[in-house]
């Protein structure tokens, strides 16, 4: 069937009409194509180069390296060691299996930690490193490094951890680290990037914590380009950051090594201060624990031996405890009685061993009395009438404020955790906080240093540098700081009448060197380094029993302080045994030692202590300096 | 059916054939394929494996497969139009069933050097059948509704027969190319209006139903509609491929960012980089002046294809001619539309460029078919 030529004309026309029309959209719809790549790629290009530019470069942060802690004389107390670990990268490795099967031929893998890593490893992209052992030994790096070949995938990797080469001497002064936790971060209204590090590590208690800002220094950071699984193809740039500031400590670690073996197995702490500066020289709290082990993270069984001893080895005690001062709180009601008028060192108080005051009977520690007594006895023999009769004369209120001017009441400042106030108790405070009124019993009972007074061991410390300068000597932990030094504060006068603090000072004086003192068993015998000084006993329970005769728990704290030498002070000792009996049985003997530890700067020579004591005290040099050489036997072989 | 109306006489004959072939058009496709060999060259990280080179080879030979359909007669192809349709359908049909019982999810049939998709072979033999259908059909029935529907049963058929593949994007390019092939042979444009209307109508009410009782579709398909009106309400599921292929193009600006330059695709960005997305690579490396050339390019393919049209005085030619740069078209403008945010992911690759064998031997087989149309077009 052959078309006529008008069909055929006619359906050209048609089709070539219906092509023209069908094309014209074509052509309207590519040009539409056309303005929509112009408007994405010339009008909106800067916006989106900027959002290919957030997806390919990724900023990750370089861990500053942490200041060290050193102390007075540059030995190092906190430093940072190399450890080791091992990852392993899933896609390098093949057949998985049996690699961890050659590397636990090698190393010790611990299986918890495997079983970990390997769930991690099914959730991470294959290329990520993840660690299957973490604090290897040098040795086993180094038999993985020789077995490299055979250990595809295994690469040993070094960071940096803390370390506290000198264990627990140091464990309550400059504190320790630890991996950051969500506590930490809610504390900060703005932490910063780098704590999100994964194992970074912050200061968690003193010094540590106190100066983490300047401790840890600034991140820095390297860009670099990841593709859409996030796998590192290069490193753009990178802008280094500056490490953390060295800090060096007021503290003597030879003595304070000797102060923490001295004390030994007590529950005690002891603080020993330069009376000039203020300087710290000592500052030790036992028993003690390692800090390392909070640093690797502790077990939770190591740790609930530490949180369940008695003796509270995690307790900073020289600085978070506060104890009723006892006796040794005699000096202050003295120069508040001397500054007042009230006293002078000739008058004198009849102690038949008790006081009546009111209905109540107080007595004095010797029941029998002590007869007529003046200052220097009171304070030679702790005569307790002495100074019930004074108080009541001198009235809370004026012993109060001279309590305040000796440094109690108010916390010490310096970078250690948890530091108390410790309490001085007035009228105000009475009413305020115990809603009653201050009843003339209650100062009886603060005049000898119980009822609600309250110091820390540092306290004690503070009071006792006063006395021997009169001057308002403040406790400093921090000899310098990136190397400056920072301004010494306080030293100045505190102006008190010297005639006083000479009286008050030679009934300290009597307390070690007069044959009826009660430290005199503990008394220097060298000349040039006599000591002064004031025991005390702070009583636990409220109740007249021999210590011999209750359990430990319930027994007295054994509190004392010293000053020497006494012609020209330099250091300032406060000594507290915790349930340790009476102060001058217990506490005076450590504060001797540490006294002449001190002087001497190393083991005194035996003619520096009585005759009668030299033959005990050599053995005591002998055993400690046994243990001490253990110690440091240890500490190598760790390191 | 009218072999005399082709003037036999002055039609060349033998290797002078090769003299008449529409060059400018081959010569716009090899350009076209160049693109498509540099950009796989590149979003291989600068290789000619795993991409470049097989698709060089598969391009070798569909050119040959061109030049030998465009030496056969028109004629000749159009006595075979039926039987093409009848076997593209019958193998879509084989490879559903056969593909739902024994051969897994499979929707292709392997012929050792490539794998082939019926439903891609449908695309020509549509066009084909249509073309010969309104050949044969006196141009007076075009528009009364016995034969429209003929033609109608003709497209509707292997389109169900994707759709439940499931194809959506083969299904619709079928049924569009169908409808306008009916548009071109003169089909009253009444009929057109209407379904459009209709459509329309359909869509309104579809949103409309949304919230109501009488919702036509279900919540997740409504949220995927959602999706593609608005990407950032899903940036890491459905949403995230678009997100990333809008980043790649946008950020190419005007000269884009250099040959092998391109960080989206280089490191993995965007989706597909080889197949449906691989226009973004390019407009991301060549930017805005790289992206509107291969726009160009796909235009005067058209235009080729519109003006050897108009030149044909055979119906069929003309018919067949239009059908193929509407199935080119198709392609390509469903293709930039999917991949800058203008429309659904469908899964259309970009017309000779995207890494694929089968849609490239069959389009160049088509483009034979329209070489053979010159050649022996009535002179």
């Amino acid at each position: 069937m052959r078309r006529t030529p008008k069909e055929s004309t006619d359906s050209w026309k048609k089709i070539s009409r219906r092509a023209l029309l069908l094309g014209g959209a074509q052509m309207a719809l590519a040009g539409t194509l056309g303005l929509r790549m112009r408007h994405m790629q010339v009008d909106q290009a800067d916006q989106f180069r900027l959002l290919a530019e957030e997806n390919r470069i990724n900023i990750r942060l370089i861990p500053p390296t942490r200041g060290r802690i050193f102390d007075r004389n540059g030995k190092v107390i906190a430093e940072n060691e190399p450890t080791y670990r091992i990852t392993i990268v899933r896609e390098d490795a093949g057949e998985i299996d049996e690699v961890i099967a050659r590397l636990s031929a090698l190393v010790d893998l611990d299986p918890d930690e495997l079983n970990r890593a390997m769930a991690e490893m099914k959730r991470s992209a294959p290329f990520l490193p993840i660690t299957v052992a973490d604090r290897v030994s040098w040795d086993a790096i180094s038999r993985v490094a020789v077995n490299a070949p055979a250990l595809p995938g295994v690469t040993p990797e070094v960071g940096l951890s803390r370390f506290y080469p000198q264990h627990g001497n140091f464990a309550h002064v400059a504190g320790y680290v630890g991996p950051v936790s969500e506590r930490d971060l809610t504390r900060y209204e703005d932490p910063e990037p780098v704590l999100s590090i994964p194992r970074f590590q912050i200061g968690k208690v003193g010094v540590e914590a106190k100066f983490e800002d300047a401790l840890r220094g600034k991140a820095g950071a390297k860009r670099v380009e990841v593709n859409a699984v996030g796998r590192v193809m290069r490193e753009l740039d990178r802008q280094e950051g500056d490490s953390g500031a060295d800090i060096q400590l007021t503290v003597d670690s030879g003595l304070q090594d000797y102060v923490t073996a001295r004390l030994g197995i007590e529950s005690a702490s002891c603080v020993v201060m330069d009376v000039e500066k203020g300087d710290l020289l000592a500052i030790a709290s036992a028993p003690t624990y390692d800090p390392n082990k909070f640093v690797r993270g502790i077990s939770v069984p190591d740790y609930a031996v530490l949180r369940d001893n008695d003796h509270r080895p995690l307790a900073s005690k020289t600085v978070q405890d506060a104890y009723p001062p006892g006796s040794t709180f005699k000096m202050v009601v003295a120069l508040a009685a001397l500054d007042a008028g009230l006293l002078s060192p000739d008058d004198t108080y009849w102690c038949p061993g008790h006081l009546e005051v009111g209905s109540r009977r107080f007595h004095c520690w010797k029941r029998t009395g002590h007869g007529h007594v003046n200052l220097e006895h009171s304070l030679r023999e702790s005569c307790d009438v002495f100074y019930y009769e004074l108080a009541m004369k001198v009235g809370i209120e004026k012993i109060a404020a001279m309590a305040r001017k000796m440094g109690f009441g108010d916390a010490p400042d310096v970078p250690m955790s948890a530091v108390t106030a410790g309490l001085v108790p007035d009228k105000d405070w009475k009413r305020r906080e115990r809603g009653a009124e201050w009843l003339i019993g209650d100062t009886v009972n603060a005049s000898i240093g119980q009822g609600f007074v309250l110091s820390s061991p540092l306290q004690q410390a503070v009071m006792t540098a006063r006395v021997a300068t009169g001057r308002a000597v403040r406790p400093r932990l921090i000899k310098t700081i990136d190397g400056v030094e920072p301004p010494i504060e306080g030293g100045e006068d505190l102006g008190l009448n010297p005639n006083h603090l000479r009286w008050v000072r030679r009934g300290m004086y009597a307390v070690m060197n007069n044959r009826r003192g009660t430290g005199y068993r503990s008394r220097v015998d060298h000349e040039p380094y006599l000591m002064a000084g004031k025991s005390g006993t702070s009583q636990v329970l409220n109740r007249v029993v021999r210590n011999e005769d209750v359990p430990w728990e319930e027994r007295d704290h054994a509190l004392f302080v010293a000053y020497a030498p006494f012609e020209a002070p330099r250091i300032a000792v406060s000594v507290v045994v915790e349930h340790g009996g009476g102060g001058s049985a217990a506490a005076a003997p450590i504060a001797r030692d540490v006294v002449l530890q001190a002087l001497y700067g190393g083991t005194p020579p035996l003619d520096a202590y009585p005759a009668s004591d030299r033959g005990r005290i050599e053995a005591q040099q002998e055993r400690l300096e046994r243990e001490r050489r253990v110690r440091e036997q240890e500490a190598q072989s760790r390191a | 059916m009218s072999y005399l109306e082709y003037t036999v006489k002055t039609t060349p004959s033998g290797w002078r054939k090769v003299l008449h072939l529409n060059w400018p058009l081959i010569l716009l496709l090899s350009a076209v394929a160049g693109v498509g060999f540099l950009m796989l060259y590149s979003v291989a990280g600068g290789s000619l494996q795993p991409w470049a080179e097989p698709q060089m080879k598969r391009y070798g030979m569909g050119l040959a497969a061109m030049f030998v359909v465009a030496m056969v007669p028109i004629w000749l192809w159009r006595n075979l139009s039926v039987l093409a349709y009848l076997i593209s359908l019958t193998l879509l049909v084989a490879v559903e069933l056969f593909g739902a019982i024994g051969m897994g999810a499979q929707r292709w049939i392997d012929l050792g050097f490539m794998r082939l998709q019926p439903s891609e072979l449908m695309k020509v033999a549509l066009v084909m059948v249509l073309a010969a259908y309104y050949d044969w059909l006196p141009l007076r029935k075009t528009s009364s509704p016995i034969w429209v529907i003929l033609p109608l049963l003709l497209i509707l058929g292997p389109t169900a027969l994707t759709l439940v593949q499931p194809d959506l994007g083969t299904a619709l390019l079928l049924m569009t190319g169908g409808g306008l092939m009916m548009f071109l042979a003169g089909v009253h444009w009444a009929y057109f209006a209407v379904v459009l209307s209709a459509g329309a109508g359909t869509v309104w009410a579809v949103f409309e139903s949304r919230g109501t009782p009488w919702q036509l579709l279900k919540d997740y398909q409504f949220r995927r509609i959602d999706t593609f009106l608005d990407p950032s309400t899903d940036p890491l599921g459905a949403g995230y491929h678009i997100t990333q292929a809008k980043i790649a193009m946008g950020s190419g600006g005007w000269t884009g960012r250099g040959f092998m330059q391109g960080t989206q695709s280089r490191l993995n960005f965007l989706p597909e980089k080889h197949t449906d997305f691989i226009f973004n690579t390019l407009a991301e490396e060549f930017g805005f002046v790289g992206g509107i050339s291969l726009l160009a390019l796909y235009v005067l393919v058209l235009i080729f294809c519109i003006a050897a049209a108009l030149q044909n005085r055979d119906r069929f030619s003309s018919l067949l001619t239009l059908g193929v740069g509407l199935t080119f078209f198709l392609y390509f403008a469903v293709n930039m539309s999917m991949v800058m945010g203008l429309a659904p992911v469908v899964g259309v690759p970009l017309p000779l460029v995207s890494y694929g064998g089968s849609a490239m031997l069959v389009l160049m087989i088509a483009f034979g078919l329209v070489q053979s149309a010159h050649i022996h077009r009535p002179r």
